[in-house]
């Protein structure tokens, strides 16, 4: 409710549709290509293991299984830290360095509120619709390798892809997605103010942003994974 | 102006990566006055002013914002204490993404009730006054560093605040710009009867605009005198300030019939 209650006021309204904005449509072109790329991938690597044993028919649930279980939070996470968590340690380190973030304290204007807020409630909203994105282009990524190389006929790959995923496997995914979005604004913020001076500061917290967020990603997806599925 | 102190440093003491940057420094700031601290580089200038705002917190000693004690307030009081001060730093420290008229606005529309009407009659205001209106419409790094300046100090007392701290106001900018920029320090006290504080390396701009100058060297305060006295001192620290600036007893006589 608190999060509803902050985006829905006045002066937070502007920013949080701004960051919307970054966080989601300024994403969808490289995370399209990633995205149609993992499918393809997946489609083709089981595919052809499948085909061994005749199988291939059941590319559609492998490559659906495993992007919503897994893949789709997961590159979803990779793509948004490495592209937004990275943009946004740089600007908060930018701003520390030349003393804005300062100018905020000594206007007694809260720095979390007024800068790291509208970023997570934008990233809460934004990861799992783009992980749905991300899910649904590498399905279809799936779907024209699985046509064009395996010769799987598209009504039979979507009749698998269905039948074997189950609402559990959609909401621990896009449950990750969340996690993995408090997990990036957290670390780039958490960067951002504590850059050093000058340049290579900005720099360091840049690095240090994507790399924190990348292994923290795989950690906690690991655990989020082995808590709902054994 | 009365001699009830707006500002008091109580032998304050910090230390920052193992050295110590400030070591018991002790001086008041009257109401009203436009209190000037010089000394070298890294002599501990800034640190200085970033205690009065509670930035940085004393490892020893306390400094006191009239009857209270900024140092050791928390909460809601420090942001009550934090209101009493606008703060031009050293880059003007603009929110870059915004633009000059949204960055003046901010702390209005932070911290007040008012209308966007009000605010936008309150900002435009202001920026006339400074003489940056034209540029209300424009980003932070379209404009030169004067104006950067002009309109950090526009954002600085928006509020109405009693203390001003200026951090470097004239480092970076060319003489002229200097001077129009100490014109802007002696105005603002003269239109609104602030007290300043400006922190700068600028010996010239400080005997110009300074009603006290105090001396930091290496974390100590070595004096606090008016402009004529600071001149004629025979502290060794001092004559080494003046002489590295080309000032001499000579040069003092001159500034002195000069003002």
């Amino acid at each position: 409710m608190w999060a509803l209650r902050f985006v829905l006021s006045r002066r937070n309204r502007r920013e949080v549709l701004v960051q919307l904005f970054v966080t989601g449509i300024k994403s969808l072109g490289v995370l399209s290509v990633v995205a149609a790329f993992i499918g393809m991938i997946l489609a083709l690597q089981t595919g052809l293991e499948l085909r061994r044993y005749g199988q291939e028919v059941n590319i559609g649930t492998a490559v659906t299984v495993v992007m919503v279980r897994e893949m789709g939070p997961f590159m979803t996470g990779l793509v948004i830290a490495a592209s937004v968590g990275a943009a946004i340690a740089a600007q908060m380190a930018t701003m520390t360095v030349s003393e804005e973030i300062a100018a905020l304290e000594v206007m007694s204007i809260d720095p979390v509120r007024f800068l790291v807020m509208p970023r997570l409630a934008a990233m809460l909203v934004m990861m799992p619709l783009l992980t749905v994105y991300t899910n649904v282009l590498g399905v279809l990524g799936g779907a024209v390798v699985g046509k064009t190389q395996l010769g799987v006929a598209l009504p039979a790959y979507f009749d698998n892809a269905i039948q074997f995923v189950r609402n559990k496997d959609l909401y621990v995914g896009l449950f990750k997605a969340m996690v993995f979005g408090v997990i990036i604004v957290t670390v780039a913020c958490q960067q951002g103010f504590q850059a050093s001076e000058g340049a290579v500061g900005v720099g360091v917290a840049t690095r240090r942003t994507v790399v924190i967020s990348f292994l923290t990603i795989l950690a906690v997806g690991y655990m989020i994974t082995r808590l709902f599925y054994t | 102006m009365n001699g009830e102190p707006a500002i008091r440093f109580e032998r304050v003491g910090k230390r920052l990566g193992g050295r110590a940057v400030l070591d018991g420094v002790s001086f008041e700031v009257r109401r009203g006055e436009i209190f000037v601290i010089v000394g070298a580089s890294g002599s501990g200038k800034s640190v200085t002013l970033k205690h009065m705002v509670r930035l940085l917190t004393p490892d020893e000693g306390r400094v006191w914002v009239g009857c209270d004690c900024i140092s050791e307030a928390r909460g809601g009081e420090l942001a009550r204490l934090r209101d009493r001060f606008g703060v031009l730093f050293q880059g003007a420290a603009l929110l870059q993404w915004l633009t000059v008229y949204d960055n003046v606005a901010l702390p209005l529309r932070e911290k007040t009730t008012l209308s966007e009407t009000e605010i936008e009659a309150r900002v435009m205001a202001q920026l006339e006054a400074l003489g940056v209106a034209d540029a209300a419409d424009r980003h932070p790094a379209d404009l030169s560093g004067g104006m950067q300046k002009r309109v950090g100090l526009a954002r600085a007392v928006i509020l109405g605040p009693e203390i001003v701290l200026y951090d470097e106001p004239t480092s970076g900018l060319d003489p002229v710009t200097s001077r129009r920029i100490d014109d802007m320090i002696l105005e603002m006290r003269e239109r609104h009867g602030l007290t300043s504080v400006v922190v700068t390396h600028d010996l010239h701009s400080a005997l110009a605009i300074g009603d006290r100058i105090a001396l930091i060297d290496r974390g100590r305060l070595i004096e606090v005198r008016t402009p004529a006295d600071f001149l004629r001192s025979d502290n060794e620290v001092v004559r080494a300030f003046l002489s590295a600036q080309y000032i001499t007893r000579r040069g003092a006589w001159e500034t002195e019939m000069g003002r």
